[in-house]
């Protein structure tokens, strides 16, 4: 069947086009905060909290392409649901550049410590958090709503492993007092990490929307036990 | 739910053409139900089916059952009352050539009712009825050729509703009008709908999903799909579906 609306679809694909740019920035801001507080590196920190701007007007560009789109072209059922994900998935992103922001901020403020233990679950947990931002952007664009779906089930291991970085750095509170300030810096720090992974998850629930219309929860507790009915006959039409 | 109209089975053919393939649609009383789909899929068929105008035209031949409030209009109905309380409205206004009170008065005199009087309220209530009376009034022996289209289509929904019908068809009644003539006639069949069951056929995808309270969508002489506008609009079911109202092909 060949398709008419050139023009929209074109619109589409780069609208797609925008998010994956919005999306890779916040990545990046990501995985450089936890460099510069791994390597303490100040001028990489300022960088961030300077780049964030351009990440502040992504979402504004992109929130303009949307409400032009809707105005001009009147999309209608699954070309409308994925312009109000596009809205949604933007308004998370900037969210999430803000807490890369935290990070290396936070960083700043310990780039003159010695720290007390080398870094270990921190930089897991950005790990896990970068790979699902990657993967939710794939679902995004291939409208591949298993992979959101697989996507945030990746959020469970960032809360286990920030309930262990807090039970861990709640030890050092009590055994020496002297590290109070990096402690809450460093509880903070998993505290945004894990606040990412439910940003992702945000999104992947806007993802299931866009391909069945139905609205999920995807981080309820006991959800994977109830996958199979909820979602059984609709993500796949 | 309660259903002005049932269709069961309907076939129509054209001589060897079979335009309308064992259609099976309900229609809700006090709704309005718009009919989409590409040209030449059968939607004025079978709006002519609905007041078996179908009838009229040399080598239909029409099998099935339409029930209008239960009963079988195929099976002895009398096509001219079927006419009355099922009325329809076409495309391009065609106002006859009188003036604009006759023409209102045409059907309720055909009807039999002969008292001045009562005339002139009919032509009122008619016109009032819609949304043309204000406009129109001082110009009730004009020639109905001279008022613009937009007042002409109103004043066939008039000459529609002084015979009193419970069922309106309309077949693209703003295709031909300016979106000023448009918006009136679909304020209009908003009020319209608190009083009488209407089908509409609209190439108008943003019109269906403002007016309508279900959709039908004709591909072929089929109905593809049907369901409530909202969900024909938001996450219909059938994928012929979803690239027809988002533009894609049609
Ligand atoms: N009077 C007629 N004689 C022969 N074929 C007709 C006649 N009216 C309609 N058709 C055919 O029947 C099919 C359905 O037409 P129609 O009901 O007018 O479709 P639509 O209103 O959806 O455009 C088309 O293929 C059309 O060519
Ligand atoms: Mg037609």
């Amino acid at each position: 069947m060949a398709v008419p609306r050139i023009h929209f679809s074109e619109s589409l694909k780069a609208l797609n086009q925008e998010i994956l740019k919005m999306g890779t920035l916040v990545e990046e801001a990501i995985g450089k905060s936890i460099s510069c507080l791994i390597d303490q590196d100040i001028e990489l920190a300022k960088k961030i909290v300077d780049d964030d701007e351009a990440i502040n007007q992504k979402e504004i560009d992109i929130e303009d392409r949307c409400t032009i789109l809707i105005a001009t072209e009147q999309p209608v059922a699954s070309d409308l649901r994925h312009i109000i994900t596009a809205l949604k998935i933007v308004t998370q992103l900037e969210r999430m550049g803000d807490h890369a922001v935290h990070i290396a901020k936070a960083a700043i403020r310990l780039s003159e410590e010695v720290y007390m233990k080398p870094l270990i679950d921190i930089p897991k947990m950005s790990e896990i958090v970068i790979k699902m931002i990657h993967d939710v952007l794939t679902a995004f664009i291939n409208s591949d709503a298993d992979l959101a779906i697989e996507t945030a089930k990746m959020d469970a291991s960032l809360d286990k492993l920030h309930h262990d970085v807090m039970t861990e750095i709640w030890g050092y509170l009590k055994a020496d007092s002297r590290y109070v300030k990096q402690s809450t810096s460093f509880l903070f720090i998993s505290r945004f990490l894990e606040r990412l992974g439910d940003h992702v998850t945000n999104i992947s629930e806007w993802i299931v929307y866009s391909n069945t219309g139905r609205h999920v929860e995807l981080n309820r507790i006991g959800y994977y036990s109830e996958e199979s009915d909820a979602e059984g006959n609709d993500s796949h039409s | 739910m309660d259903y002005k109209l049932q269709v069961q089975d309907l076939n129509v053919f054209y001589g060897a053409m079979h335009a309308l393939k064992s259609i099976s649609l309900n229609i809700e009383s006090k709704r309005v139900t718009a009919l989409i789909g590409p040209s030449g899929c059968g939607k004025s068929t079978f709006l002519r089916a609905l007041n078996r105008m179908n009838d009229i035209i040399e080598g239909v031949v029409t099998t099935g059952t339409i029930l209008y409030d239960g009963k079988n209009v195929y099976n002895g109905y009398d096509e001219i009352e079927l006419r009355r309380r099922v009325g329809m409205v076409f495309q391009k206004p065609n106002p006859f050539p009188m003036t604009v009170y006759d023409n209102v008065a045409y059907g309720p005199r055909i009807h039999g009712v002969k008292r001045r009087r009562e005339i002139d309220e009919i032509v009122e209530r008619s016109l009032r009825a819609a949304a043309l009376w204000d406009e129109i009034k001082d110009r009730l022996n004009k020639p109905a050729l001279g008022i613009s289209g937009g007042q002409q289509q109103r004043l066939c929904i008039a000459r529609v509703l002084a015979v009193e019908p419970d069922v309106v068809l309309m077949d693209e009644p703003t295709s031909a009008l300016d979106p000023i003539s448009t918006a009136r006639i679909e304020d209009l069949i908003y009020e319209m709908k608190n009083r009488y069951t209407i089908v509409i056929v609209t190439h108008n995808m943003q019109q269906a999903g403002r007016i309508s309270d279900h959709t039908a969508f004709f591909l072929d002489g089929v109905v593809e799909e049907t369901g409530s506008t909202q969900q024909i609009f938001f996450k219909p079911t059938n994928p012929r579906t979803e690239a027809y109202i988002s533009g894609k092909f049609g």
